[in-house]
């Protein structure tokens, strides 16, 4: 087999698992896009947020210890216990409902109405708040991911040697795929799954579509829309601690996690902010596309690195022609 | 008591119009201009001048600037830190002189420019790159614009990054201020006096507010105002979307351009593109205009003032007399700018702006409110 070409399939391969993750986060977006016409840029920081709460309570860490050791001068750091993983998922989830409820309560109900743009500006002051917050209460340094249901048993690091052997004797040929990458992509098909399932045939997410459609119309059948908003809010949450814990595995929790959010804004304007499958689809394409481009001209002749642009100057291109994305709604304006 | 109108007649069309037609407001703003060109530079030192006084007025030119295609014409724009790099990177190119390349060899180069020219040539190059990424308006709205400047942002900054001829083949990758004076003043490099810099940029920034304050109550900030406010219905009365959006584009980015041309080469010296104007920039000037008021001159100064004099003070405060680390007083400053900003659009959406021109209708009934 022609080694440019195995070459490129492998590049393939790791676009299509990092597209799946940026898909990860995308879908956070759009579920809170969908129910409330709120654009959240704080999502990448809910992320961050997530993973680093996560650690925390995995490692017994006592909350604004830095803070608190400034403001009376004692010294403490942990409480001296460490969490299992299971329960410290539990807790986080738990975190992020209580925020979920606080953002609600305190933001956005006093920001019903508004226009879409100041609510986007709203979110970024969020994010502010939220990476401020998070470096308080935890720490900003730079902290390992482990996330074990036993012993032994965590989530996988390093390059999948089974899929490297099979394919070298069946091609000739090698492939490099990361396992957490597998494992990642396993996970975000489930949870994208679970999410289309949960809005088709639950109450609640039948409540959570209807909400999506017509909020007034909503109101007037008895679905509550604050009850609505902080359950998009979690579950925007929930997939916030996913996209943490996968992306926080593979590079460590530290304040560049939240740049996802950025990396899923592109994926967002590709696939339509309205639609599920649109995110998912915009995140392969982008990520295939951002590693071929990268492979093939990027590094090549253009001096490397065009990871952070590609995709955004593909998403603009992509506008001009089509302003709706991909499976967006198409966009009616009346006067 | 103050801002009174009482007495204070008009009798020309010209006179009604000005821009501060309160007699008491025109001599408050003469002798703010004064104090500021001729007793402050008198008074200064050079904390003063570098922690404070350089970057409230670079940044009051960066707000001018985003508030005129912002607050003005309503197109949200994520890529002023991409904006300003390219003031920057072309005021370094006119300074040290444009090389023009051509197969491997040196066609010609351009003579150095005064720093004052170099200065405008960053606006003006600055204004031709916005004019570029603000086609896409054209087409894209709404958040779906916001979004797509970040395109801007990341590219430029990557150019600046990688194209190893705009920072002059440097090894570092930095772009550093050569010494440039005018009229033998030093303005760039090390050994300048705060005195010189400081009326150097206050200079720019005067000219900035006169123009921005005249173009935005003329003809063509009607035009952008109504773009804003609905551009179909603009649309329907004659106004040209293609002119109006092109033109708040490049004003905006001219603007932009002088302050991070000012930014380079008067206050930092050196900057590393990625540093100086990555995307929290964008979000800082953003910022500034929203807690200032969307949509108004003086907003965008009093946000410039409250952003530059908000870290400094939490500084003072917490690091100087409480004595605590500097990192944590970071990320409350952090928390402090996001909360601010929930606050201001929840309580106050036109931001300080409206809350001085309340207290400006309250002083005009003071002491009698009846």
């Amino acid at each position: 087999m022609n080694e440019q070409l195995a070459f490129t399939i492998e590049v393939f391969a790791n676009g299509l698992m990092a597209g799946v993750l940026y898909a990860l986060v995308a879908l956070g977006f759009v579920l809170i896009y969908k129910a409330s016409g709120i654009f959240n840029y704080a999502q990448g920081v809910m992320a961050l947020f997530a993973a680093m709460t996560l650690v925390g309570i995995q490692n017994g860490q006592v909350p604004f210890s830095h803070l608190i050791n400034a403001i009376f001068g004692t010294d403490i750091h942990k409480f001296g216990w460490s969490v299992h993983s299971f329960l410290a998922i539990i807790l986080t989830v738990f975190v992020m409902i209580a925020l979920a409820w606080a953002v609600q309560r305190f933001v956005f109900r006093h920001l019903v109405g508004q226009e879409p743009i100041i609510l986007f500006m709203a979110t970024i002051g969020l994010a502010y708040f939220l990476e401020g917050v998070a470096d308080l209460m935890w720490g900003s340094e730079l902290k390992a991911l482990n996330v074990c249901a036993a012993e032994g048993a965590c989530l996988p690091q390093g390059m999948n040697m089974w899929l490297e052997g099979t394919t070298y004797e069946a091609l000739g040929y090698g492939f490099f795929i990361d396992n957490l990458d597998i494992v990642a992509s396993i996970i975000a098909a489930i949870l994208v799954i679970g999410l289309v399932m949960f809005a088709q045939y639950t109450k609640q997410g039948r409540a959570m579509r209807a909400v999506a459609d017509d909020h007034q119309a909503a109101l007037s059948v008895g679905v509550s829309l604050n009850f609505i908003w902080i359950l998009v809010w979690s579950l925007a949450g929930f997939v916030a601690l996913v996209a943490g814990i996968m992306w926080g595995a593979k590079s460590g929790v530290q304040f560049s996690l939240s740049l996802i959010a950025l990396k899923a804004l592109p994926v967002l304007m590709l696939g339509g902010f309205t639609s599920i499958p649109g995110a998912i689809v915009g995140g392969l394409i982008i990520g295939v596309g951002e590693k071929l481009f990268e492979f093939l001209i990027g590094a090549p002749f253009l001096g490397g690195a065009t990871e952070n642009w590609f995709a955004y100057m593909l998403a603009l291109l992509f506008l001009v022609f089509r302003p709706q994305g991909l499976f967006g709604e198409k966009i009616i304006e009346r006067v | 008591m103050f801002y009174r109108e009482a007495g204070d007649f008009s009798t020309t069309y010209a006179e009604d119009q000005q821009t501060f037609p309160i007699k008491f407001d025109r001599y408050r703003y003469y002798l703010v201009l004064f104090i500021a060109i001729f007793v402050v530079p008198f008074a200064l030192n050079d904390y003063w001048v570098n922690s404070l006084l350089l970057p409230f007025l670079i940044y009051a030119i960066a707000a001018l600037g985003l508030n005129i295609l912002v607050g003005y014409c309503g197109q949200v724009s994520l890529g002023t830190g991409g904006f300003m790099a390219v003031g920057a990177y072309s005021c370094y190119k006119f300074m040290t002189g444009v090389d023009i390349w051509w197969g491997g060899e040196l066609l010609f180069r351009l003579p150095e420019f005064n720093i004052f020219f170099s200065v405008i040539m960053g606006g003006v190059m600055t204004a031709l790159v916005g004019v570029l990424f603000g086609l896409p308006s054209l087409r894209i709205k709404g958040f779906y614009l916001a979004v797509a400047t970040l395109a801007a942002q990341f590219f430029l900054v990557w150019l600046f990054n990688r194209v190893s001829w705009f920072y002059n083949y440097s090894a570092s990758g930095q772009i550093s201020a050569p010494e440039r004076d005018l009229f033998g003043i030093l303005i760039t490099g090390p050994s300048t006096t705060p005195w010189a810099t400081y009326l150097f940029c206050l200079f720019f920034t005067i000219v900035s507010a006169y123009v921005a304050r005249n173009l935005t109550r003329g003809a063509s900030g009607r035009k952008w105002m109504a773009i804003r406010d609905m551009d179909i219905a603009a649309e329907i009365i004659g106004v040209n979307p293609l002119r109006a959006k092109l033109t708040a584009f490049m004003v905006s980015s001219f603007f932009i351009g002088i302050s991070g041309a000012l930014f380079f080469s008067v206050y930092l010296g050196a900057v590393e593109v990625g540093e100086a104007f990555g995307i929290q920039k964008s979000f800082l000037v953003l910022f500034m205009i929203i807690i200032g008021g969307l949509g108004s001159i003086f907003g965008s100064f009093a946000g410039a003032a409250f952003l530059v004099l908000l870290p400094v003070a939490l500084k003072v405060v917490g690091v100087d007399w409480f004595g605590w680390p500097t990192d944590i007083v970071a990320h409350l400053n952090l928390v402090v700018v996001g909360f601010l900003i929930i606050v201001f659009l929840i309580a106050e959406p036109h931001g300080i702006n409206q809350l001085w021109r309340v207290a400006k209708e309250k002083l005009r009934l003071w002491p009698f409110p009846h």
